[in-house]
């Protein structure tokens, strides 16, 4: 098997905002004393002038972020999703998400996959958090072609955008000729008439793994990549629904409001069928390397074959 | 404008207000009328603003921080011409323009959305921020409650202005000393404030919030101030000039029923007598 290249998604949002920032002068990045870690770093090395550090006060950041859009720029705030999301919600929803602005959050270090840094960081309930503000756009990217394609489409939406993005490095699954990206647009990224499994963000990548196992024991499932969670691409969840039997949702977030939640919400109102939710059940994370805890809230692919053979 | 024309045009603001509030049957009367000299000094002598062009880039900006007393800034941008004075009294009703805290998209004028406390004032840092990266010249305001200080956002907002050095800006503390469960000092005390901005890195002017004079020479200093942000710590009576909301914390929010709005605005007119007698 060739080496499959890997990156983190936070590494692209990092890169896509220095290739965006040559182009245009409007762009600023803001971070909150972790600009290392969130990789707006690298933006900060190239544009040391439109890059500013609002130290660690995410709240702060959020109504800076706010100020700065008002008069003509394009903010990007950057955090990690439980301080972006969660430490500064309501700065998010009434400070950006009512009036709109053309604020960009660049959340990194979602999901368990922290890892050692355990459970007070690693956010499980963006996603919810996020969906919940009207006029709020969230994107969840696969992969770095994705997160970079995401960035981009994010500067030229105008509006409030969500960009949630990892710490742990993803293989790369978009990698094809006529990969196009676009905001609200679900992804078939494997086709399958018996059942369909809808993922989001690192999760697309394991989830084609585990239907390849599947396919193994003469299941064939459908692999549905959803980046953009809200607004959700109603079209293609409903085709799957009226297509294949069951559907599997999986995401490295809660099953509490995220995009099983959104997947069940499109469904119950226009093609009620069987769901599953795979994700983090009611529970708070630990510490420990993201791969293994990937395997034992059973977030891999391992995992996920597991969960759709017992719940078939 | 004179001081005597300031003065009238505040009298007419308060009269705006109270029967905003009256016609609204809720609100907040006590705020508003505690910074209507301040908000009136902004609109009417101090901001570089153009009410036929609302949105234009160069223009002075004002964030209400203390987003509750809406109707002050509703009643200065109906006399600014923003928008017609009868809208006023339509003042928080289903599918109306003028919303309980301000709206930016919806009505003329308003710089931005405000009124969960605390959160205003880093819109206005992130404003005159924005400012000093692309050289520009316009001069950002934002009013902040004394109350609402006890919020920890604003002084994550005050320390980053201080550290950025960002003279453009002047946060204005309406001082009326109340907040809804009674005085400042006695819930949780924001004193020193004079001090505790100082000591962020502001240039600090403590003043009469309800004398023009003092009002005028404070905002001229914050002008020539250079290096630092000013704050104006503005003493002021909540409820002020209407004599049975003077000094009453139960008057932050609620609205003035038929007889009490007689009262008040008999209350405003004979102050308005007395300023034409002058």
């Amino acid at each position: 098997m060739s080496e499959v290249k890997k990156i983190a998604t936070r590494e692209s949002y990092g890169n896509a905002l220095v290739e965006l920032g040559k182009e245009h002068e409007d762009l600023v990045v803001l971070d909150a004393d972790l600009a290392a870690a969130t990789k707006t770093g690298i933006f900060k090395k190239e544009f040391p002038e439109r890059h500013i550090d609002c130290g660690i006060a995410e709240c702060n950041m959020m109504g800076i972020a706010a100020g700065l859009s008002l008069t003509g720029k394009v903010p990007f705030a950057s955090s990690f999703a439980m301080f972006a999301a969660g430490r500064a919600f309501e700065q998010v929803r009434n400070t950006i998400g009512y009036p709109k602005l053309n604020v960009k959050i660049g959340a990194t270090h979602a999901g368990i996959s922290v890892g050692e840094d355990g459970a007070t960081h690693q956010c499980n309930e963006d996603i919810a958090l996020m969906r919940t503000i009207p006029n709020m756009v969230i994107i969840n990217p696969s992969d770095d072609i994705e997160a970079r394609a995401a960035v981009k489409a994010a500067y030229a939406y105008k509006g409030p955008v969500y960009l949630r993005f990892g710490r742990l490095a993803a293989p790369v699954i978009n990698d094809k000729p006529d990969y196009e990206f676009e905001i609200g647009k679900g992804v078939t990224v494997r086709e399958g008439k018996d059942i369909t499994i809808v993922a989001t963000g690192l999760e697309v990548g394991f989830a084609v793994e585990a239907a390849e196992n599947l396919e193994k024991d003469g299941i064939d499932a459908r692999v549905i990549n959803i980046h953009t969670i809200k607004p959700i691409d109603k079209d293609i969840i409903i085709k799957a629904a009226k297509e294949t039997k069951k559907l599997f949702t999986v995401e490295e977030h809660s099953v509490i409001g995220g995009l099983g939640s959104a997947v069940c919400d499109v469904l119950c109102e226009n093609a009620p069928a069987p769901v599953y939710k795979i994700g983090m059940r009611d529970r708070f994370g630990e510490s420990g390397p993201a791969a293994e805890l990937l395997h034992k809230y059973e977030l891999d692919a391992e995992g996920i074959y597991k969960q759709v053979k017992a719940n078939l | 404008m004179n001081k005597l024309e300031l003065q009238k045009c505040a009298n007419q603001l308060r009269k705006h207000i109270v029967t905003s509030l009256h016609a609204a049957k809720c609100g907040h009367p006590g705020g508003s009328l505690s910074a209507a000299d301040i908000v009136t000094y902004l609109y009417f002598e101090e901001m570089n603003i153009d009410p036929k062009a609302p949105d234009k880039p160069d223009r002075d900006r004002f964030v209400l921080s203390k987003g509750h007393v809406a109707p002050a800034l509703y009643g200065a941008l109906a006399m600014k011409g923003y928008f017609p004075e009868e809208e006023l009294v339509k003042l928080r009703k289903t599918g109306e323009m003028l919303q309980g805290h301000p709206d930016m998209k919806g009505t003329p004028g308003v710089d931005m959305s405000a009124g969960s406390l605390g959160q205003g004032i880093s819109v206005a840092v992130g404003m005159a921020l924005s400012a000093k990266l692309s050289e520009e010249d316009y001069r950002v305001y934002t009013l902040l409650g004394d109350g609402e200080i006890q919020e920890g956002q604003v002084w994550e907002a005050a320390m980053f202005a201080g550290h950025k050095r960002l003279d453009n800006l002047v946060v204005i503390v309406d001082n009326n000393d109340l907040q809804i469960d009674g005085s400042v000092a006695d819930v949780c005390s924001p004193y020193p404030i004079v001090d505790k901005f100082k000591a962020f890195n502001f240039h600090v002017i403590d003043v009469d919030g309800h004398d023009f004079d003092a009002l005028d020479a404070a905002f001229k200093e914050a002008r020539e101030t250079k290096g630092m942000p000013t704050a104006i710590i503005a003493k002021t009576v909540k409820g002020k000039d209407v004599s049975f909301m003077e000094n009453q914390a139960s008057w932050h929010g609620a609205a003035p029923n038929d007889e009490q709005y007689e009262t008040a605005m008999a209350d405003l007119e004979k102050v308005g007598e007395a300023l034409c007698q002058k």
